[in-house]
């Protein structure tokens, strides 16, 4: 059990702000993220792409950002509990018990949940039947690839997820890629190499078509694939693996009671608590009227909400606002050389 | 200005006039129209605002570029007459216009 001043949900940009400001006034934070990396969207989604309104930075990137954020928390030592979601809260006595799908609980007075639009899950296969083959024979990830050999497979997709799967599991099965296009948005490389594994009767490519149907009992035995002219094409196989990348949803979030507003966690705009004493939302999953979805006005919820924790997790003590400039009690908690 | 008719899986049609300069996809948010969830706002990282444009007004659009194009291939059962909406900017020469919804975004 972890007892903590506040419990994080997310570790995107505006979640990391969220913990510096914490750390100003002197409260700890432990981070939970259901990714494997910090960043949340601007690092899973676009990490590349240039971002241009953050003030006074012109111009900089997803991963530069999440870097910088990262940098700027440094002095707070922050727990990051990554690839780890939260499932349940419950609340005892003046805290709340939170436990995460790892059955890590952690205690604490405040929770901040800075989660974007939910955690990012692969997306599915179209189809309703295939859900009940995903304990055997469909898969959207690999954690084994010894499962798959002297198989038979296909690869659905045209990034390069879809593009080393079938590269590397052609060596030791017969693999069939599917795509809805002729193109693959994989790197050069990468379609270089599977299309010259397909010359070489390595591998079997199968554009422009989507799936159609799966048949089976227990496990897959038969799949159909269509084009957009209505072409059919039957094809025998064992496992079909999907490669559609990410896609967010709410999940768990939806159980805790909060009060909704389709996708989002309706708050107050004087601290962002939700209808939840000591449950704040701040980011993209907030709505406020008047709410933008900018970085930039997480950070500002961030700042507010984290005063709103001092509240529960300092019942004794009066909050009060200093200057990171000048404050002594400041610059103990960043480390920094008294002047 | 562009009179635009968004049309639910179920058939349940919603016509609203979208002002130029603003996207297809806001269009159907800001008027809240369901079956469009544009999680990403707009910054083409989704493909949960996808719709099928009406085969008569497909070719009048402007050309996908590739990254929308790249973005299709994690949308919901694309066909050929698949765009992402807020790629689609109003304008008076979209008057008309038709875009349906898949049955769901994900």
């Amino acid at each position: 059990m972890i007892t903590t001043d506040v419990l994080v949900i997310g570790a995107g940009p505006t979640a990391l702000f969220a913990v510096q400001q914490l750390g100003i006034i002197g409260l700890k934070a432990e981070v939970v993220d259901n990714l494997d990396k910090v960043g949340g969207q601007c690092r899973e989604l676009y990490p590349d792409k240039p971002i241009y309104d953050i003030p006074a930075i012109p111009v900089c990137t997803g991963e530069t950002l999440t870097k910088n954020l990262m940098k700027q928390i440094e002095p707070f030592n922050t727990n990051f509990h990554l690839s780890e979601r939260v499932e349940q809260l419950v609340k005892e006595g003046t805290k709340w018990k939170i436990t995460t799908n790892k059955k890590k609980i952690f205690v604490a007075p405040n929770i901040i949940i800075a989660g974007g639009v939910g955690s990012f899950e692969p997306r599915k296969f179209p189809l309703k039947e295939a859900e009940k083959f995903e304990k055997n024979s469909v898969f959207y990830s690999i954690r084994d690839k010894k499962y798959f050999d002297k198989k038979k497979i296909c690869i659905f997709g045209g990034g390069d997820s879809a593009l080393d799967w079938s590269i590397e599991l052609s060596k030791n099965s017969k693999v069939v890629l599917v795509h809805r296009r002729p193109e693959f948005r994989g790197t050069p490389k990468n379609v270089e190499i599977v299309k010259k594994l397909e010359k070489d009767g390595k591998i079997e490519i199968e554009t422009p078509y989507q799936i159609n149907s799966i048949e089976g009992d227990n496990q897959i035995k038969v799949i159909t694939i269509k084009d957009d002219n209505g072409k059919i094409k039957k094809i025998d196989t064992d496992y079909i693996l999907g490669f559609f990348g990410l896609i967010m949803k709410l999940g768990p979030i939806a159980e805790w009671g909060l009060n909704l507003d389709k996708k989002h966690i309706p708050v107050n705009t004087e601290n962002f608590q939700t209808n939840k004493e000591g449950i704040f939302a701040i980011g993209d999953i907030c709505t406020y009227p008047g709410k933008l979805k900018l970085i930039l006005s997480g950070f500002h919820e961030g700042a507010l909400a984290a005063r709103g924790c001092f509240k529960l997790a300092r019942p004794n003590e009066k909050y009060r606002f200093e200057f990171t400039t000048t404050s002594k009690n400041i610059h103990e908690r960043l480390g920094k050389k008294q002047t | 200005m562009a009179k635009i008719t968004y049309i639910e899986h179920t058939n349940k049609e919603h016509i609203v006039e979208v002002p130029n300069n603003i996207t297809v996809m806001e269009g159907a948010v800001q008027n809240n129209i369901p079956g469009i969830d544009a999680d990403c706002g707009g910054s083409m990282a989704c493909a949960t605002c996808h719709v099928y444009v009406d085969k008569k007004w497909f070719n009048k659009l402007e050309k996908k570029d590739e990254g929308e194009e790249d973005m299709l291939d994690m949308a919901y059962q694309p066909n050929k007459f698949s765009r992402l909406s807020c790629q689609l900017l109003v304008s008076n020469e979209l008057d008309g216009l038709i875009v349906r919804m898949p049955s769901k975004q994900s």
